[in-house]
C-alpha cells in the first residue's frame, strides 16, 4: 500500500481506487508542534535536558504543587515571534493563555496552560516546490505535559521532567492533498524552524511531533467526516499512515454501508503493522472546559519586541537557495544540500567570504566534511561537532590552488587538522604534504616508469593522448602523491616526443 | 513587662527587641495560650512547638549578638492551613492533602519570617477556603471565642480566633469573598484585604486565583498595617503581582474625607443591632470630619451570583490537580487511572467542595460557557464599574460587614444558600479586586449573648492606605477594639 507508485498517484490527482476506478480527493491539515530551544521551561527556572535522570529536573512550579504560580519565560516567548515571523505569521500585540483541562497522570496540575482562542499569532503558510501555498491557521504557545512510562510492570511510572517545557503547536489549513505534499510541508517547516534557532526539530527526541487530520471525498463536495492520527514519529511515517488511511477511507465509503463509514475519531499509527487504530471515539471526546488562566496577566508583544526579533532573523533556506544557484552558480542540487541546516550554509557562507570559491567550498563540504559525520576517528555526531573553522578549510583550498598540496594530500590534510586542531600551514610541512617539484627527480620517476612500455608509447605517438594515463599513476604512486601532476604530464609527453 | 496577650504586634516587637523580653518568652505565652484554648475552640489544625523554639533561640541569639532586628522581631504569628510554610503541614483542613508538606515557602511568609515574625502553627479553616463558618472543615469548626456556641466566620476561622483569643497578636487569612473581613468583625477584631495583586499569591494555596489576597488579622490597625507593608511588593514567582509603591500612612485621619454610603449595604435583612452599630459608626466618622455621601451599587445583587459562577470555575480548575498521583492521599479504586482519581477524589473531598467543583465545572463546559462563566464575567465588569463610578463622588465607602453578627453553629448547615448569603457584603468587594478592612465598631445583643459587629471599610483600587488611615482614625475614636472576649488567653504574664 506504500509502494512508490501509489505516492506518485496520490501526488498527481488524488488516489483512484484500486476496485471501482473511481478518482478520491484526500484532504490534509497539520499539526506540528515544536519543542522550543530555550535555556529553561515555559513557566519556571528548570533547565531541562532530554535524557536526564526522571523527576530530577522538577520544581514546585512544574510539578503542580499547591500554591505554586506559572510565570512566562520571555526567551520561549521570543523564540516563539521569531517563527511567526518567518512562517510569515501575524504576530498579535494582545494574546492570552488559558487552561485545558483534563485527568492524566502526566499532567500535573490537572490542566495544560495552553492558547485557545487567542493565539499569539495567525496566519502566514509555506509554499511548496510546484507552487502551492499551504496556509497556517494559526501558532499557540503551549506547556508539554510530562511522561507516563507503562511498560515497567504493573505500576505506571510518572517523569515529570519535560513537565512545563516550551511547544509551540501550528495547525494548517485542510490544503495538503498528498503523502508526497505532507512530507514536503513538513521538511519545509522544519528547515525553517531550525534556522530561526528556534526548536532542534528532532522527531527521535519528540522535539517535533505531527498530528494528521484526514478525510477523503469525491470532486466537487463538501467536505466529509475527518479523522486525526496521532504517534507519528518520522515523516515516513506521516506518509506511510496518509496512504493507508486514505485507502481505508475510501473501501470503508466504497463498501456502501453506512455503518463501516470512517467516523470522527482520534486514531493511532502502528508502525510495525503499518496500520491505523481507534485510540478514542468523538463520543469520549474530552470538553478541555478552557477558560483565561487567572494566575498569567495577558501577553503584550509591542511592535518594538516584534522589529527586534524580525531584525535577528537569519536569511531563511528558500532565499539562500536562490541566491546560491543565481549569484554563485551553484547547481540546484547543490543549493538544497548545502541549505538542509543552518550549520550547513553558514559554514558554506563564510567559506566563501573568505575568498573561497564557491563551487570548490561546495565540493569540499560535500565530499569531505560531510563523510566525517560519524567517522570513528573524528568524534563528530553532527557537522556542527566537526572542530573545523571556515578559514581552515578555505586555507586548504588556497593550498591546492597555488600547488603547494596535492588534492589527495588536501584530504590527508583536512582530516589531520580535524583531528589535532593546528593549522594547515603547520601541519603541511609536518606531515610532509607539500608537492615535489623538482624536475630533475620527477624526470627519474618518469623514466623508470616508461622502461617496457613500448605499446603505450606507440599509442601515444600514434595520437592518442588518453593513453598517457596509464603511465601518469605509476609516477604518482612512486612519488607518493606528491609530485606536481602537472610537470609529471608535461615530462612523460616531452620523453616520449623525444623517443 | 506586659502580659504578652495584651500586647499588639508593634508593642510586642518592640519590647523584645528592647530587651525586656526575649522571644523564647513570646513562644512559651504562646503555647500557654494554646494550652489553655485551643481544645475548647479548635483554632489549630497542627502547630509546632519546637519548631518555633528554635526559631525564637535563633533570634535571641541575633538580638544578644547585636545584629539588626527586623519589624516583628521575635511575634508568634498564626498562618492558615492554606499557605505553603516548610516544615508544616498545609492541608487545607481536607483529607485529601491529609499529610501534605509543601516543598517550599510562600513567599509572603518568607517576608515576615525574614521580619522577625515566628509561625507557630496552621489554623482551622473551612475545607480548600470554601465557606462561611468553618463547619466545612474535615476537623471540625472553630468556635467563637466570643461565644463557643457560635462561629468565628470562615474561612479563616482559626486564624481570626487566634487574635480575638490573645493566642497570637498577628495572623494570617486568605480572602476570597469575605473570607477574613467576615470572621474578623464576628470575632471583633481588625481585619484587612489588601488590593488584589498587592501581595503576592506564590505559595497560597489557590481557590478562586483572580479573587484571593492574603490578608492580615490584628488587634491594631498599625498591626495591619506593618504586616501588610512587609508582604507587599513584586514577586519573580507571582506575575499577577501589583508594582506598588511601598504602602505609606499619611497620618490617620478622615477629615475632610467623602464617605459613601451605599443604600444597598443598608437593605432589609440587616440584624438591627449590625445595623444600629454601623450606624452609629458613620456618625462617628461625621463628628471626625468626614462629609456622609449616599451612593449606589446597583448590581451588588447580582454579587453573589456572579460570585458563586467565577469563583467555583476557577475552583474547579485549581482543585484537579488532587488526584492522589503527586500528594495527599490517594485510594486506589477499581484499579485503572481513571478510577483511582475518582476515589480519591471522592473520598478527600467535603461535600461543599464537591459542590463547588460540580458548579464550577459544569459553568465552564462547552455549550454552558457563554451563558454562566461568559455572562459572569461581564457582570463582574459592570460591578466594577459600580465601585469606579460610586468612587467619583466619595473618596472611601463604608458600611456592615456582614448583615448578622455570628451565627450559631449548625444554623445554616443545611442551607447553603443562605451560608452562601452570609457573604453578600464582602463579595462585591472581592469581585472588584479593591481593598477593604473590617473594624470593630460595638455590640449586638442576641438573646442574651455579646457579639461583636464589624464596619467595613472599602477604598478605590490601589488606595490601601487611605482605607488603614480611615480605620486609624475610628480605632482612635473607640474603644470597641480594646474589649476582650470571653475565651481570652489569661494570665499571660510571662
Amino acid at each position: 500500500m506504500s509502494s512508490t507508485g501509489d505516492t506518485l498517484r496520490l501526488r498527481e490527482s488524488g488516489y483512484v481506487s484500486k476496485r471501482t476506478g473511481t478518482r478520491w480527493m484526500v484532504v490534509i491539515g497539520l499539526e506540528v508542534h515544536c519543542q522550543l530551544k530555550t535555556r529553561t521551561k515555559l513557566f519556571c527556572g528548570c533547565e531541562y535536558r532530554f535524557g536526564a535522570e526522571p523527576n530530577s529536573i522538577t520544581c514546585p512550579k512544574c510539578t503542580g504543587q499547591p500554591g505554586a504560580l506559572p510565570v512566562l519565560n520571555r526567551e520561549a516567548l521570543a523564540l516563539a515571534v521569531r517563527t511567526a515571523l518567518a512562517l510569515g505569521c501575524e504576530v498579535k500585540e494582545k494574546s492570552k493563555f488559558d487552561r485545558k483541562h483534563y485527568f492524566y497522570c502526566d499532567l500535573p496540575k490537572g490542566y495544560q496552560i495552553s492558547q485557545y482562542d487567542q493565539p499569539y499569532c495567525t496566519g502566514g503558510g509555506i509554499r511548496l516546490a510546484h507552487g502551492k501555498f499551504v496556509r497556517l491557521t494559526r501558532i499557540h504557545m503551549e506547556e508539554d505535559a510530562g511522561k507516563a512510562i507503562h511498560d515497567r510492570g504493573d505500576k505506571t511510572l510518572v517523569d515529570l521532567n519535560r513537565a512545563s517545557v516550551p511547544l509551540i503547536e501550528s495547525v494548517t489549513e485542510a490544503d495538503i492533498e498528498s503523502a508526497a505534499e505532507a512530507t514536503e510541508y513538513l521538511a519545509s517547516f522544519k528547515e525553517i524552524v531550525q534556522y530561526c534557532g528556534a526548536s532542534d526539530c528532532d522527531m527521535e527526541k519528540g522535539t517535533l511531533r505531527c498530528d494528521v487530520n484526514i478525510s477523503v471525498r469525491l470532486a466537487g463536495e463538501p467536505l466529509r467526516t475527518k479523522v486525526e492520527i496521532k504517534n507519528l514519529n518520522s515523516f515516513r511515517f506521516v506518509a506511510a499512515a496518509i496512504e493507508y488511511e486514505t485507502a481505508r477511507q475510501v473501501e470503508a465509503y466504497e463498501s456502501g454501508d453506512p455503518a463501516q463509514f470512517p467516523v470522527q475519531e482520534t486514531r493511532l499509527w502502528d508502525p510495525n503493522l503499518g496500520v491505523t487504530r481507534t485510540m478514542r471515539s468523538k463520543e469520549s471526546a474530552h470538553d478541555y472546559r478552557y477558560f483565561a488562566d487567572p494566575d498569567l496577566p495577558p501577553i503584550r508583544i509591542d511592535r518594538a519586541f516584534i522589529e527586534r526579533e524580525r531584525s535577528s532573523l537569519p536569511e531563511l533556506p528558500a532565499s539562500r537557495r536562490e541566491r546560491y544557484e543565481s549569484a554563485m552558480g551553484l547547481s540546484a542540487k547543490d543549493a538544497r544540500v548545502l541549505t538542509a541546516e543552518r550549520v550547513v550554509a553558514d559554514f558554506f557562507e563564510a567559506c566563501v567570504r573568505l575568498g573561497g570559491k564557491a563551487k570548490d567550498c561546495s565540493n569540499w563540504i560535500q565530499n569531505e566534511l560531510f563523510c566525517m559525520v560519524g567517522d570513528a576517528e573524528i568524534n563528530a555526531a553532527t557537522f556542527d561537532e566537526i572542530q573545523i573553522r571556515p578559514h581552515d578549510l578555505v586555507s586548504v583550498l588556497e593550498l591546492i590552488e597555488k600547488g603547494v598540496i596535492q588534492g589527495n594530500a588536501g584530504r590527508t590534510l583536512l582530516r589531520a587538522i580535524v583531528k589535532t586542531g593546528r593549522n594547515a600551514k603547520s601541519l603541511v610541512t609536518e606531515l610532509g604534504l607539500e608537492q615535489v617539484q623538482d624536475t630533475l627527480q620527477i624526470e627519474t620517476w618518469c623514466r623508470e616508469a616508461l622502461v617496457g612500455k613500448d605499446k603505450i608509447i606507440a599509442d601515444v605517438k600514434s595520437g592518442k593522448p588518453n593513453a598517457l594515463n596509464a603511465l601518469f599513476g605509476p609516477v604518482m604512486k612512486a612519488s607518493g602523491g606528491k609530485a606536481n601532476a602537472q610537470v609529471v604530464r608535461e615530462t612523460l609527453q616531452r620523453l616520449i616526443e623525444e623517443m | 513587662m506586659s502580659a504578652y496577650s495584651e500586647l499588639d504586634a508593634v508593642a510586642l516587637a518592640a519590647e523584645t527587641s528592647a530587651g525586656k523580653r526575649s522571644a523564647q518568652d513570646n513562644v512559651a505565652a504562646c503555647f500557654a495560650a494554646v494550652g489553655q484554648l485551643d481544645r475548647e475552640l479548635n483554632v489549630f489544625l497542627n502547630t509546632d512547638r519546637l519548631r518555633a523554639e528554635a526559631a525564637a533561640i535563633e533570634l535571641d541569639r541575633r538580638a544578644a549578638a547585636g545584629e539588626e532586628l527586623g519589624a516583628l522581631h521575635g511575634v508568634p504569628i498564626a498562618l492558615k492551613a492554606n499557605m505553603c510554610t516548610v516544615g508544616f503541614e498545609s492541608n487545607c483542613a481536607s483529607r485529601i492533602l491529609a499529610g501534605y508538606k509543601a516543598p517550599y515557602t510562600a513567599t509572603f511568609v518568607e517576608r515576615l519570617v525574614a521580619a522577625g515574625a515566628i509561625p507557630v502553627g496552621m489554623t482551622n479553616m473551612d475545607e480548600f477556603a470554601m465557606g462561611s463558618s468553618s463547619e466545612n472543615s474535615a476537623f471540625g469548626p472553630t468556635r467563637n471565642p466570643w461565644d463557643k456556641a457560635r462561629t468565628s466566620g470562615g474561612s479563616s476561622a482559626g486564624s481570626a480566633a487566634a487574635v480575638a483569643a490573645g493566642i497570637t497578636p498577628i495572623a494570617l487569612g486568605s480572602d476570597t469573598g469575605g473570607s477574613v473581613r467576615q470572621p474578623a468583625a464576628l470575632c471583633g477584631i481588625f481585619g484587612f484585604k489588601p488590593t488584589y495583586g498587592r501581595i503576592s499569591r506564590y505559595g497560597l494555596i489557590a481557590f478562586g486565583s483572580s479573587l484571593d489576597q492574603v490578608s492580615p488579622f490584628a488587634r491594631s490597625v498599625r498591626d495591619l498595617e506593618l504586616v501588610t507593608r512587609l508582604m507587599s511588593g513584586t514577586d519573580v514567582n507571582d506575575s499577577t503581582c501589583l508594582d506598588e509603591p511601598e504602602l505609606q500612612l499619611e497620618h490617620g485621619d478622615v477629615q475632610g474625607l467623602r464617605i459613601g454610603v451605599p443604600k444597598e449595604y443598608f437593605a432589609d435583612g440587616l440584624e438591627a443591632g449590625v445595623r444600629a452599630r454601623c450606624e452609629e459608626a458613620i456618625a462617628t466618622l461625621e463628628r471626625l470630619g468626614a462629609t456622609i455621601v449616599p451612593v449606589t451599587l446597583p448590581h451588588s445583587q447580582h454579587a453573589i451570583a456572579v460570585y458563586y459562577v467565577v469563583a467555583t470555575a476557577e475552583a474547579s480548575s485549581n482543585l484537579a490537580r488532587f488526584e492522589g498521583v503527586r500528594f495527599g492521599a490517594r485510594v486506589e479504586g477499581d484499579g485503572s487511572l481513571q478510577g483511582m482519581f475518582a476515589a480519591t477524589r471522592e473520598a478527600g473531598f467535603g461535600p461543599e467542595v464537591k459542590r463547588r467543583i460540580l458548579l464550577g465545572t459544569y459553568v465552564l463546559s462547552a455549550g454552558y460557557y457563554d451563558a454562566w462563566y461568559g455572562r459572569a464575567l461581564k457582570v463582574r465588569t459592570l460591578l466594577r464599574r459600580d465601585f469606579e463610578t460610586a468612587f467619583e463622588s466619595c473618596d472611601l465607602i463604608v458600611g456592615p460587614t456582614s448583615p448578622e453578627p455570628a451565627f450559631e453553629l449548625g444554623s445554616k448547615t443545611d442551607d447553603p444558600v443562605a451560608m452562601y448569603l452570609s457573604d453578600v457584603l464582602t463579595v462585591p468587594v472581592s469581585l472588584a479586586g479593591l481593598p477593604a478592612a473590617s473594624v470593630p465598631c460595638g455590640f449586638t445583643d442576641v438573646g442574651g449573648v455579646r457579639l461583636p459587629v464589624g464596619l467595613q471599610i472599602i477604598g478605590p483600587h490601589r488606595a490601601d492606605a487611605r482605607v488603614l488611615c480611615a480605620a486609624r482614625a475610628f480605632e482612635a475614636a473607640t474603644t470597641h477594639a480594646r474589649e476582650r472576649a470571653p475565651a481570652f488567653a489569661h494570665g499571660g504574664a510571662a
